[in-house]
């Protein structure tokens, strides 16, 4: 066979050659390994939900777990209208399932005028006969997305607990959003104040202490990311009063 | 031309194949081990060394990932290093590399789902481990499959000794566990060592340490094979 290898039709059949074939083979490994993945993903965010309500499981056992504990999955408008509200299993077919909804897509595919397009939910749970509350949460750090689920006691004001994570903040300063110890701040912060308002939870610096029940300590040389938290907690929270609102005057008939 | 009986005569040499692992073969894998060490003698990888030793788990997973990905890098390049144009060669080992990280990653996200989290980026800039590219450069491009396979395999195992060999140290006394057990007690609880008064080195998790332990490994390896050191 006499072919130049170096010549230009060479080079630029080989150079297509071996992109169909890298490419077709890519797509094919990525398709055939979906399914594990999504089982993966689902199961981590319900181990995330799990956590924020301080229960401890190996990724495994959440999806029994959940079923155990929740008791309601419900879906929100952006003016705080019940869209859906399910019990028992998940159907992972069902788009008006809350689970099924991810947030982080409704919060990059809705902005600005969209932005009243996005669907909110929140999960009911039953945990030691108290009434918890989860309410997940997406945001932006310095370098790309946040998120995050806060659990609220049946006062709808206290946080029994919550959970940060991020996809590329910097390790060490901004990343630390997903270490224990962040989190640890959060039981016991509440989120409107003695007179009733609305005053969410300032991720701040220095402000916060035992006095202060609305504030808690950003991350040194995070600030960045400490303010998308705090923007986070606060935009998320702010959609959830009216239905917030409502549930308190129904309990307190 | 008189080209023709030399040919015969190559084909003689040829026809008693080498055995699998001749003493040239056997010298593919071991030399990387101490001569050749990428990190320590090449000093390749480096970053990877430092970012992900803080466990054993993430540096084993880490370095199958590194071999998994060095060994067929170099197989796929030396099966097409006749047909490779030489002006495109460099942008065909990176997809090459690139294609092989991806199917790694997509692997890791759905069979270790943990330790892909806890790689993340690293997982990814794999592709941009120099030794790779170098065996690739190197060596695959000039020698046949098996020579190749091994010479990927020698390398990427002596990456992977010297991290978890830098993992280990940094683990066990980081975090007082190995493979996440905890050998000396529970430290939060106090119980083991921790009851006497021992404590875990907080800098062993920080990233100048590996820096450290790798630079003590090219001293402890320097004093026991002296030709490697530098004369000036």
């Amino acid at each position: 066979m006499a072919i130049n290898k170096n010549s230009n039709t060479f080079t630029f059949l080989f150079a297509t050659g071996l992109v169909v074939v890298f490419g077709s083979l890519l797509a094919i490994a990525a398709e055939g390994l979906k399914p594990f993945q999504k089982e993966n993903l689902r199961q981590k965010k319900m181990l995330d939900i799990l956590t924020s309500m301080g229960i401890e499981a190996e990724r495994s056992q959440a999806p029994e777990l959940f079923q155990t504990y929740n008791k309601q999955r419900i879906l929100l408008s952006s003016t705080g209208e019940v869209i859906s509200s399910l019990e028992g299993d998940i159907d992972p077919l069902n788009a008006e399932d809350a689970f099924n909804v991810d947030i982080k897509k409704e919060y990059r595919n809705f902005r600005g005028d969209d932005a009243s397009k996005r669907r909110y939910p929140m999960f009911m749970f039953e945990k030691e006969g108290e009434t918890l509350y989860v309410v997940p949460m997406v945001g932006t750090g310095l370098w790309g997305p946040i998120w995050g689920f806060m659990a609220l006691k049946d006062d709808l004001n206290t946080v029994y607990g919550a959970t940060f994570d991020h996809k590329t903040e910097t390790p060490g300063l901004g990343a630390e959003i997903r270490t224990p110890q962040f989190h640890a701040q959060f039981p016991g912060e509440m989120i409107y104040n003695t007179n009733g308002d609305f005053v969410s939870i300032e991720v701040t610096k220095g402000a916060s202490g035992p006095d202060n029940k609305h504030a808690v300590d950003g991350i040194t040389g995070g600030t960045i990311t400490s303010d998308g938290v705090d923007e986070m907690i606060r935009r998320t929270l702010t959609v959830y009063q009216p239905y917030f609102e409502s549930q308190k005057s129904l309990s307190s008939l | 031309m008189s080209t023709e009986a030399p040919v015969v005569e190559e084909k003689k040499v040829k026809a008693p194949s080498e055995p699998l692992f001749s003493k040239k073969n056997r010298k593919l894998l071991s030399d990387p081990m101490d001569d050749q060490n990428p990190i320590t003698v090449q000093v390749l990888g480096i970053c990877s060394a430092l970012a992900i030793t803080v466990q054993v788990k993430q540096a084993v997973v880490m370095s199958l990932s590194v071999l998994a990905v060095m060994v067929f890098g170099n197989m796929i390049i030396s099966l097409m290093r006749n047909m490779i144009p030489d002006r495109i060669r460099i942008i065909v080992q990176l997809v090459v590399v690139a294609s092989l990280v991806i199917l790694v990653d997509q692997v890791l996200k759905a069979f270790a789902f943990e330790v892909s989290q806890a790689l993340s980026v690293f997982v990814g800039l794999i592709i941009t481990n120099c030794i790779i590219m170098g065996r690739l450069e190197a060596f695959a491009l000039g020698n046949k499959v098996w020579p190749s396979v091994l010479d990927g395999l020698g390398n990427a195992a002596a990456y992977g000794v010297i991290l978890i060999l830098v993992s280990v140290v940094r683990e066990l006394f980081g975090s007082g566990k190995l493979f996440g057990f905890e050998l000396f007690g529970n430290a939060t609880e106090g119980t083991g060592l921790y009851a006497i008064g021992y404590m875990n080195n907080n800098l062993m998790i920080l990233p100048p340490m590996a820096l450290i332990t790798v630079g003590v490994i090219i001293w402890i390896q320097r004093s026991r094979n002296r030709k490697l050191i530098e004369e000036n």
